[in-house]
């Protein structure tokens, strides 16, 4: 009895903390971009919601999706197209990028879930190659080239997007979004079945749950997500280009995924920063970008295996006590 | 009364003051230095293609021009874009707005070029390409302050279609990559081929990144065609040329012509492989006194001679550094009008002239690689077969599609 009152009252402790961090987090991301620069801001943001979609499949439903890079080169190939070509306003491209990639996660969710494991990871890879092709052959994608110079334009008509600090703002209300939008389905009943799956999916379905049905709701959720980071990029960077779509684009989204720590909520986010700032750092270092990835993942495997916040959670818990021994 | 208007009078002068303040400054350097950045890919697959080397050239052009201009320090910055048009386009934007950078130059990779030249024609910085072919940098893209230096897909068509024809290669089979670039490639190239009277037996189409070309290379032997041109580019390049060593298609009599393909590319592969193999360059070091100069000094700094890529960002950045000296000062405007009306005269070529819409106009050279027992030395890897005035080889400002004039 005793327990159970200490436990609650580190629950509702720890979920104070955790409430103070997250508030403290957003007033950073929105003082941000008056000490770094904005573009290099809103890529990390694109690439944090990428990886935290992503991660709603892989840490919380326990699918290991390599074609990831589908729905996120393929909503800002859609997205720079509406917007160029058809004169589409930003709010609309991004609807439009996002609801093809809920198409394309669809289709690919559809035959994907019917495996498990290292097939499923196959299967994922081998459509989102076929798309690859696809892009690389489609006469809208312009393919190396890429779709270039797309406006940014107004928000609603209103906001001029053009404008840093505007679209700054715009970037991080998406997502937060989208953000907020995980965290509610993860700590849904939905996300718990979703959970019970990825722990144990022979007791799921005996529990009568329609597995199938969850992973493919589960898959498109994630897909559509990953759309949504990555038709907000086409308008940040005003191009959608062939790198997006490539299997290494879905490589580099579980390196984040990984070196931030699976399954928890800011690990994606924190993996994302550290990946795409070394990218940007290592740029103009003279050192070879891929060797300090390659590096970094190893020693993230050999030496923290949970990721760097995964890492920090199990300490803290440790350390408080509250992690007994399982 | 009096004093509103008194008032708005000020404010007048105040707002043509500040619109003046670009020609007002323009005795000096802005920021007391000129900085240059070269944005290129040095870690994947064009880092031989244009790389580090293209840093060393750019750095040996500002030793060659002194290491100052106007008595301001001259900088050269650079960063490896990874071959990501957004890693690119965020490096190009920090440069511009936080780190006085004056000109970007390099850019390897079309989806990069038009980025970088996007974002320079918005912030009216000045951005010279070498490291690109795409014709769109001088066609339906151009920047009143974009230029386009070494080569593009048209002088590389011309040059390999059009002047083999002439040294007799009149019928050809197409081994394509399948997309957009490939086809646009071997449409040129076709049209070159039939004005100058050749004809095109057949071709075929391959994926992008195939690496057992045997099928293709068969089909192209059995049509009997004199020529069988490559157009695809970079590994795939590679890849078909080596394969087709293996299966003797130049000493069974045939030629094999790359249309995107450089010394550096030949080196990677070494004469036995290469041997045989028709293809376009602006620069090759054994040209002329100057060339071989030049090709020389950059052989014993970095070990290898430079291509076309290297070579022509040797040549941009001293003409920019020619251009910002003339005109004493490294404002975007004044700059850029003298880039379009100065001749260049270099190491790497002779009487380039620029065009409104960017384009360098000079004279590109129709090369064989040499059989090994031919080279005479390291790096002696070219046979001379033709020269394609630069009229011939690239599109006429009229003609390529860019609004400017």
């Amino acid at each position: 009895m005793a327990e159970t009152t200490l436990q609650e009252a580190r629950a509702t402790g720890s979920a104070r903390l955790e409430w103070a961090l997250v508030a403290i987090g957003i007033a950073a991301l929105i003082a941000a971009p008056f000490f770094f620069y904005p573009v290099f801001l809103m890529k990390m943001l694109c690439f944090a919601l990428f990886a935290c979609a992503f991660n709603l499949l892989l840490g919380y439903t326990g699918l290991l999706s390599f074609g990831h890079a589908t729905f996120f080169g393929g909503a800002a190939y859609f997205c720079a197209h509406a917007v160029k070509v058809w004169g589409w306003p930003p709010e609309a491209g991004i609807l439009l990028g996002t609801a093809g990639a809920a198409v394309l996660g669809l289709v690919m969710g559809f035959f994907a879930i019917r495996r498990q494991g290292i097939y499923f990871a196959m299967i994922t890879l081998a459509l989102a190659q076929m798309f690859y092709f696809f892009c690389v052959q489609a006469p809208f994608t312009r393919g190396e080239d890429g779709i270039q110079g797309v406006p940014r334009g107004h928000l609603f008509g209103l906001l001029d997007l053009s404008q840093p600090h505007n679209i700054y703002y715009t970037v991080l209300g998406i997502f937060l979004i989208g953000v907020f939008a995980i965290w509610r389905i993860v700590n849904s009943p939905f996300g718990m079945i979703l959970k019970s799956i990825r722990e144990n999916e022979s007791r799921a379905i005996s529990l009568g749950y329609s597995v199938a049905n969850y992973k493919l709701a589960a898959f498109v959720m994630s897909a559509t997500l990953a759309g949504l980071a990555g038709a907000t990029k086409a308008l940040v960077f005003q191009f959608a280009t062939l790198t997006d779509v490539t299997w290494q684009m879905s490589g580099e989204v579980i390196l984040m995924t990984l070196l931030g720590g699976i399954g928890t909520m800011v690990g994606p986010i924190v993996g994302a920063g550290l990946v795409v700032t070394l990218q940007n750092t290592l740029a103009t270092s003279g050192f070879p970008v891929t060797i300090a990835t390659g590096l970094i993942f190893m020693v993230c495997v050999l030496v923290f295996r949970r990721g760097i916040v995964g890492e920090i959670y199990a300490r803290l818990l440790t350390s408080v006590g509250t992690g007994k021994k399982e | 009364m009096k004093l509103t208007h008194l008032v708005s009078t000020a404010l007048l002068a105040a707002t043509a003051m500040t619109a003046g303040v670009l020609s007002a400054n323009a005795a000096d350097i802005s920021d007391g230095k000129i900085k240059i950045g070269i944005l290129n890919d040095q870690s994947g697959v064009y880092a031989d293609f244009g790389g580090k080397w293209s840093v060393e050239a750019a750095k040996m052009a500002v030793e060659d021009f002194g290491g100052k201009v106007q008595g301001a320090p001259i900088e050269i910055v650079d960063a490896d874009h990874q071959n990501k048009a957004d890693i690119a386009s965020n490096i190009a934007r920090k440069w511009y707005d936080t780190e006085q950078v004056d000109a970007i130059m390099e850019l390897t990779t079309s989806s990069v070029a038009l980025a970088v030249q996007g974002i320079s024609e918005e912030k009216k910085k000045i951005d010279i390409v070498t490291g690109a072919a795409t014709t769109d940098l001088t066609g339906k893209a151009c920047s009143p302050y974009g230029f386009h230096w070494a080569y593009d897909t048209h002088s590389q068509a011309v040059g390999t279609g059009g002047a083999l024809v002439k040294q007799g290669g009149d019928s050809w089979y197409f081994i394509t990559v399948d997309y957009a670039f490939g086809h646009s490639l071997e449409e040129q190239t076709t049209k070159f081929i039939e004005d100058k009277g050749g004809k095109v037996l057949g071709d075929v189409l391959y994926p992008l990144g195939a690496t057992d070309y045997s099928s293709f290379l068969l089909q192209a032997q059995s049509s009997g065609a004199k020529v069988i041109g490559l157009a695809n580019a970079g590994l795939d390049t590679s890849n078909s040329i080596k394969q087709a060593a293996e299966f003797g298609i130049v000493q069974g009599g045939q030629r094999l012509a790359a249309l995107l393909f450089t010394l550096a590319e030949v080196h990677g592969l070494g004469l036995k492989a290469a041997q045989g193999v028709v293809l376009t360059e602006a620069y090759y070091w054994d040209r002329d006194d100057k060339s071989r100069e030049f090709g020389e000094r950059f052989l014993k700094r970095t070990g290898r001679m430079p291509n076309m890529i290297q070579a022509g960002t040797y040549s941009a950045v001293m003409q920019y550094l020619k251009a910002v000296d003339k005109a004493g000062t490294d404002a975007t405007e004044p700059v850029a009008k003298l880039l379009h009306e100065m001749p260049v005269n270099d190491v790497f070529t002779q009487n380039g002239k620029v065009q409104a819409d960017g384009s360098m106009v000079h004279d590109m050279y129709l090369f064989q690689v040499k059989k090994p027992e031919e080279s005479k030395r390291d790096w002696d890897y070219y046979t001379y077969l033709a020269t394609i005035p630069g009229d011939e080889a690239y599109l006429s400002a009229s003609e390529s599609g860019c609004s400017l004039k």
